[in-house]
């Protein structure tokens, strides 16, 4: 398998006033293509900070990190990825066909080609007669979805997802997880998923990071043996429920009581 | 057409009154009256009494009434009085003479309109320039606010006396000062809105390589536009006070500042009132030309 990142030996420190903060260290991750790969971890495990690295948000202080053979800047120049992040990030004075289309805009992608992208994404996601409503009109979900289809707009090969349904209500998120599964079927891309949801980590998966704070670490990796073409139902199963465990217990071991 | 029109407007009348606008404005302005009617009275009794002493004169409470309400230089003109000299030099007189409140409103306006227009576009520039540049936000902005502690009283005949001893004078020195108080209140507005676009509304743009023009055109732009405009609205109010303080001191023949001088140097207080009605109705209409302008703009944006 061709690797799409791949991350060796990065740490992470921030610099703030009292004390230096470890926000990763020592993180070796490979992602291949057509992997779904969650990093999960309790807050303050810089599983965000690691999205933000791979997407050139934030610079790493030292250590190896290729995105598709460049460097993240130069992956970003190029436009490998579209990032999803935990709220919408609407802008409120574009209505929704033109949030959706605002990166082509940016590309310089003609109003025509625009127009038929959104008319396909907007179908993906289910928004199909909402072009011209406000981001206000929408649901949270539905805010959300839009952001997805925007983040699809201009068809990156990965995709960065930082906790996207994390605001989300249970009924809502399983919803959106079954249709980003499929999507994930459907289009073979990459995809890098934050989350703090175990059930979610592993429904989703095909790789499953698990990762503890302070500093922020790798202490295990899961290869999911689950089918592609899982449903909401696979959550039954014992499968399912062994690999949810093997996270509870790597999750339980890095995690420290003493704060 | 013309009862349609008058249904209308009855309609949306009775739609104020039910809102709860009208009547509230309307009782105040009539508390202003009463007040007002006594108030002449009250302050231009002294000088008729004086005057009914002086020639002897007999006069009772009706009589010290009806002639406080109706001398040449009061006081304090009564309302009617104000309305009588508003009719007779705005709609009586016509607008080319120098006689005319129209005319001298014109002259006003427009060098207000001028300096309003010019110091927006100076904030909006100050202001494209201070989140720019990390320099000018150390260096300007100290400079802009302390711009604003000078009394503009003072320094408006400066401005006046230096710029025609370069040979500029007559609208540009009064819009010059309308500009110097205008720009302030955008430019402050402004620093905060293009500033307003939260870390992911950055981010997001980071993501996609936008450039800085991008940037600033799809996002600190519009994101700024709801504090552009409410800045417009302190500014054009303050336009209008810069164009009246510059005609102020130079003994400007013409304009609402012109009117005043003239009023208090001849103690003609019915005068000097009708302008300050004329300047503060005409400051009304700019606000509520730019409070139009903005729910527009800002309905258009998609807000609620």
């Amino acid at each position: 398998m061709e690797p799409v990142i791949e991350i060796g030996n990065l740490s992470l420190t921030f610099q703030t006033r009292d004390s230096p903060v470890y926000a990763l260290s020592g993180v070796d991750l490979r992602v291949d293509r057509g992997d779904f790969v969650s990093l999960i971890g309790p807050s303050g495990c810089g599983k965000t900070t690691l999205l933000r690295v791979i997407a050139d948000l934030e610079q790493p202080t030292d250590g190896r990190i290729a995105v598709e053979g460049v460097s993240p800047e130069e992956a970003r120049l190029r436009r490998i990825y579209g990032y999803v992040f935990q709220a919408p990030v609407l802008y409120p004075w574009r209505t929704v066909q033109r949030n959706l289309t605002m990166p082509l805009e940016i590309m310089g992608i003609s109003r025509a080609e625009r127009q038929e992208r959104a008319r396909h994404y907007l179908e993906l996601v289910n928004l199909t007669g909402f072009e011209r409503k406000f981001p206000w009109q929408l649901s949270g979900g539905m805010q959300q979805r839009v952001s997805i289809a925007r983040a699809l707009s201009f068809e990156p090969d990965l995709l960065l997802m930082d906790e996207p349904f994390g605001a989300l209500d249970e009924i809502t998120r399983d919803h959106l997880n079954e249709q980003l599964l499929r999507l994930w079927e459907r289009t073979g891309k990459t995809v890098v998923f934050v989350t703090h949801s175990i059930p979610e980590a592993v429904f989703l998966s095909s790789r499953i990071v698990v990762m503890s704070p302070r500093p922020g670490r790798i202490v295990d990796v899961i290869d999911s043996g689950l089918p592609r073409d899982r449903t909401l139902d696979i959550r039954e199963t014992p499968e399912f429920l062994e690999i949810a465990l093997r996270v509870r217990r790597g999750l339980r071991a890095g995690h420290s009581y003493d704060d | 057409m013309t009862t349609d029109a008058a249904a209308v407007r009855a309609g949306a009348f009775r739609e104020g009154l039910r809102q709860g606008r009208l009547v509230p404005i309307l009782t105040v302005l009539a508390a202003i009256v009463v007040v007002w009617y006594g108030a002449a009275v009250y302050l231009n009794a002294p000088r008729l009494i004086d005057g009914y002493e002086r020639r002897d004169q007999a006069w009772d409470t009706g009589r010290l009434i009806s002639d406080a309400y109706s001398m040449r230089r009061p006081v304090l003109p009564a309302p009617h009085q104000i309305v009588v000299e508003l009719d007779k030099t705005v709609l009586d007189t016509p607008v080319t003479s120098r006689r005319s409140l129209v005319y001298h409103a014109g002259v006003t306006l427009s060098s207000s309109l001028l300096g309003f227009v010019l110091g927006s576009l100076l904030g909006i520039v100050l202001a494209v320039g201070i989140i720019h540049i990390h320099t000018l936000d150390r260096s300007l902005m100290p400079w802009i606010v302390a711009s604003q502690t000078v009394p503009i009283l003072a320094i408006a005949p400066m401005i006046i006396v230096v710029l025609a001893s370069i040979g500029l004078v007559g609208l540009i020195p009064k819009a010059i000062i309308s500009t110097y108080l205008c720009f302030f209140p955008v430019a402050v507005g402004m620093v905060k809105g293009l500033r307003s676009p939260d870390p992911l509304q950055l981010d997001l743009m980071e993501t996609y390589s936008a450039s800085k023009a991008q940037t600033f055109w799809m996002l600190r732009w519009p994101a700024s536009t709801p504090f552009l405009l409410a800045s417009l609205k302190v500014a054009v109010a303050l336009s209008l006070v810069g164009a009246i303080v510059g005609e102020l001191p130079t003994g400007a023949r013409a304009g609402i500042g012109a009117r005043l001088l003239a009023g208090s140097y001849y103690g003609q207080t019915i005068q000097i009132w009708s302008a300050l009605i004329v300047a503060s109705l005409m400051a009304g209409c700019l606000v509520w030309l730019v409070g139009a302008a903005e729910r527009q703009v800002l309905r258009r944006m998609g807000s609620r």
